[in-house]
């Protein structure tokens, strides 16, 4: 559950529309997610889960409706002006730099926020101690490293940001089952440091077992919402809307 | 277009030819001569537009097109006895098609960018070997020759008066924008659109797309370097300078400034640009004769002109037609 | 490039000798040319801009690097007040006229840099006339090659802009903004989602290519005479450097600039030079026929 200290949900997206194009994509979607909480984003290719993390980190701007974050509008910002604030992003298809090495790929993350030296040393501690395997391979380019493997560097990268929520876009995709317990377990690494996050994936046992809440999109909207728990029960809803 | 689209079109286009052949009489010379400059420039930038508006081929090359067919005439004038204008004609558009055939070649298989940066490199190495090859081109100073008459041998002979050159070239340039209306309304032209707007599927669906390409530049070439032999024999000399890729640069400009795609527009353009930069070229004399600021007279006309071309590009891509378009139908 | 010659005539000596020296003029000549192309590559590569200008702002260090040597008598003064003032300007282009255009057609850089061009020239022939201008060399004093007396200016010109160059290199590697950049080239919008303020970034970039141009023209000033067109020669030889070299490609842009230069060289043996610049005008045919994408590129997978 999310701390009782807030009363305002950390990030909360009103009613947004987003087109590409002529093409109307996002119908008015709209959620919200609690501090440190673990939400889940379910629903079939192409109802716009990852359009909806693109326009949370400014990556898209919605023509309609709001993005807040801890009740600042965030919606028209530029995308590294909200990863500033907080947001960090792990996009389908991971998108390290593959001609940067590791340490490289996690200074982006580190440099020019102001943050000092030790604190960087400590972050970096941080994330080799969870993944010892970057550890590793610090000074290799990143495009050396196998899928996993980028798959982690890439949200250790964001990690690196202290953000105060990530938005995980299908992180189990092309993965190795073996390395689908590796990413339940970064998520769990995760709600321990109080992040929150806001994830996307086709893997619904996962998704069911690592988050508090779902929602369920279709055709550009937020068409349910049900506490995880109570779903495990529930195959009705899952097959709903997502044919599984 | 539809029916009444077309009577519209037609009758404006009437109208606006009406005025250009009555418009000499009530203007002095200087004028008359003016005009006839914009509408060959007017011809050089809407040959332009056949790659620019119509292939998505942004080319800085038509100064070697325009300067060859410059030169090309030159050479029949110094050499036919009397100066023949249809030879002029002739050399002028085998030299400007050979050049054109030349950059073609090279240039078609690259893409945007490449192509753009491609096309200056060779329009100044035809500007350098001009230069330097002076015992064929004169070299720096060019080529002065005589102007040719409206002659058929052996028929009759009326040497150009201002007035009549003025005439030709409106017939000319004229006859080039309905041969050139026609080109990009057909179905070549359509492939043309087709590939500017999206040249891996135009391939995808089995055009040889290099070869429009190749045509495409030919076409626009071959107009290029008839303004080229039109400037010629308007002002009786061929100079380098006119093969310097700035020229091609205010091609570009009369293009964006006018409205790409259109034909009509880079007339428009090259007309806008040559009134502003006459205007502006007596406006700092004369402000400077008002207002004592030193350095003021001098002032160059292309810094504004550059600054306001610089905004077009920002502001106003469609250029000036495509805005009046935009008012027009709101 | 025309060398000081006092002899009676270039038969007397070795045709050996000639190429050797040629050797050293070519080197000299492409390492101030690779200084101008890396910039150009430099904002070619990591901004998809092309940038017109460059030969301007060239030309602008060069008459920085006067009015600062007039003022100051000292060249090292004008060199760095050259580079600072036209870097500055730069990034003041780039905010007004270019930042615009981000996210549209890369095209549009070529116009609307293009229109800075004609601006940055007739400002610079209304303010300083059509006279040529000079700058002095810091340092007089020759050595000698054979039967010159060949300058040492020249070597350290060859120097400075190797290490000018050898500094870039250093700074993208690694400096925070060098990381920065290199991320932004591969992926510009992750690098945004990475907190890297790109549009600001880019600005910095194109403010290093202006102001590597303004280094080139202080550095080449001694050389010529500094006047309003000198740009467009250098712009012209640049953008075939870049070409041949591989847009975007920072080594290859170097390579290609000694490799036209040296060319070129030998070739004014039996040519005039005006003639000669047709050698890199063949190179760039050939270029553009065997390896589109550049001489000194691999062939891409």
């Amino acid at each position: 559950m999310s701390t009782g200290a807030h009363t305002e949900p950390l990030v909360r997206v009103e009613d947004i529309h987003t087109y590409y194009g002529k093409s109307h994509i996002l119908h008015g979607v709209s959620l919200e997610v609690g501090h440190g909480e673990i939400v889940g984003l379910l629903g079939r290719n192409g109802v716009g889960k990852s359009t909806t993390l693109k326009a949370i980190m400014g990556l898209v701007h919605p023509t309609r409706g709001e993005v807040l974050l801890e009740s600042q509008s965030v919606g028209h910002l530029p995308a590294h002006r909200v990863a500033r604030l907080g947001i960090g992003y792990v996009p389908e298809d991971r998108r390290i730099f593959r001609l940067l090495t590791v340490s490289e790929n996690l200074r982006t993350g580190l440099d020019g926020r102001g943050v000092s030296e030790a604190r960087k040393k400590e972050l970096l501690d941080m994330v080799f101690d969870y993944f010892p395997v970057l550890a590793e391979r610090r000074s290799q380019a990143g495009g050396t490293l196998s899928g996993g493997e980028q798959q982690m560097l890439a949200i250790a990268r964001a990690m690196m940001l202290e953000p105060k929520i990530i938005l995980l876009d299908e992180p189990t995709e092309g993965l190795m089952p073996r390395m689908v317990s590796q990413i339940r377990h970064i998520i769990h690494v995760l709600r321990r440091e109080g992040v929150a996050v806001l994830l996307v994936e086709q893997n619904v046992p996962l998704t069911l077992e690592a988050s508090e809440r779902v929602y369920f999109m279709e055709k550009g909207q937020v068409r349910h919402q049900a506490v995880a728990s109570e779903l495990h029960a529930d195959h009705e809803v899952v097959h709903k809307y997502l044919g599984v | 277009m539809t029916p009444r689209r077309t009577r519209i079109y037609w009758t404006a286009f009437a109208v606006i030819l009406a005025l250009l052949i009555v418009a000499p009489f009530g203007l002095p010379e200087f004028w008359r001569r003016f005009l006839t400059e914009i509408l060959i420039w007017g011809l050089l930038a809407m040959s332009s537009d056949i790659l620019i508006g119509y292939t998505g081929m942004v080319s800085f090359g038509h100064s070697a097109f325009f300067g060859l067919g410059m030169y090309g005439a030159a050479a029949a004038l110094l050499t036919s006895r009397p100066p023949s204008l249809w030879l002029a004609l002739l050399y002028g558009l085998i030299a400007a098609a050979a050049v054109a055939a030349f950059v073609a070649y090279f240039s078609t298989r690259l893409r945007d960018i490449y192509f753009a940066i491609t096309t200056l490199i060779f329009s100044q190495i035809f500007y350098v070997i001009i230069f330097t090859w002076t015992d064929v081109t004169g070299g720096e100073n060019g080529l002065a020759f005589s102007r040719p008459a409206l002659a058929i041998p052996g028929l009759f002979s009326f040497p150009f008066t201002t007035l009549t050159l003025y005439w030709f070239v409106l017939a000319v340039v004229t006859a080039s924008y309905l041969l050139l209306r026609r080109i990009t309304r057909s179905p070549f032209g359509m492939v043309l659109q087709s590939i500017r707007e999206n040249e891996a599927r135009t391939r995808a669906i089995g055009y040889p797309v290099e070869r429009y390409k190749i045509v495409a530049v030919m076409f626009s070439g071959l107009f290029a370097g008839l303004a080229g032999v039109l400037y010629a024999v308007q002002n009786r000399f061929a100079a380098p300078d006119f093969v310097f890729f700035v020229v091609s640069g205010e091609t570009v400009i009369y293009n964006i400034m006018g409205g790409i795609g259109t034909l009509v527009g880079p007339i428009v353009g090259a007309a806008a640009f040559l009134l502003l930069r006459e205007g502006l070229s007596r406006l700092f004399p004369y402000l400077a004769s008002v207002v004592a600021l030193p350095g003021l007279a001098e002032f160059p006309y292309l810094i504004p002109l550059g600054v306001i071309f610089i905004a077009m590009v920002i502001f106003m891509p469609q250029g000036l037609l495509g805005f009046a378009r935009r008012r027009l139908n709101e | 490039m025309p060398t000081t010659r006092s002899f009676t005539s270039i038969w007397e000596y070795d045709l050996l000798e000639q190429i050797l020296i040629q050797t050293i003029n070519g080197i000299v000549v492409g390492m101030i040319l690779a200084l101008v192309a890396s910039g150009l590559t430099l904002i070619f590569g990591i901004m998809d801009v092309v940038n017109f200008a460059h030969g301007e702002l060239f030309m602008l260090g060069a008459y920085v690097g006067v009015v600062t040597l007039a003022a100051t008598g000292n060249f090292w003064l004008a060199l760095i007040v050259a580079t600072l003032v036209v870097a500055a300007l730069g990034a003041a282009i780039h905010v007004t006229t270019l930042r615009p255009l981000l996210g549209r057609d890369p095209l549009n850089t070529i116009l609307v840099t293009f229109g800075v061009s004609l601006v940055l020239q007739n400002y610079a022939l209304w303010q300083f006339g059509p006279v040529a201008r000079k700058i002095n060399e810091p340092f007089v004093g020759h050595f000698n090659l054979f039967y010159l007396e060949y300058p040492w200016y020249r070597l350290m010109i060859a120097l400075l802009s190797a290490a000018i160059i050898g500094a870039l290199w250093l700074f993208l590697k690694y400096s925070t903004y060098g990381v920065w950049i290199r991320a932004t080239t591969q992926d510009r919008v992750m690098a945004q989602a990475m907190g890297i303020p790109v549009p600001r970034l880019l600005t910095l970039v194109f403010a290093i290519g202006s102001g590597m141009a303004a280094a080139s023209g202080v550095l080449f000033g001694p050389l010529v005479g500094v006047n309003h067109a000198m740009g467009l020669d250098w712009v012209l030889k640049a953008f075939i450097v870049v070409v041949v070299g591989g847009m975007g490609n920072l080594v290859g842009s170097i390579a290609a600039a000694i490799f036209i230069s040296l060319t070129e060289s030998y070739a004014s043996l039996w040519v005039s030079p005006s003639q000669a610049i047709i050698v890199s005008f063949v190179v760039l045919i050939l270029t553009l026929l065997l390896r589109p994408t550049g001489l000194f590129v691999p062939t891409p997978k």
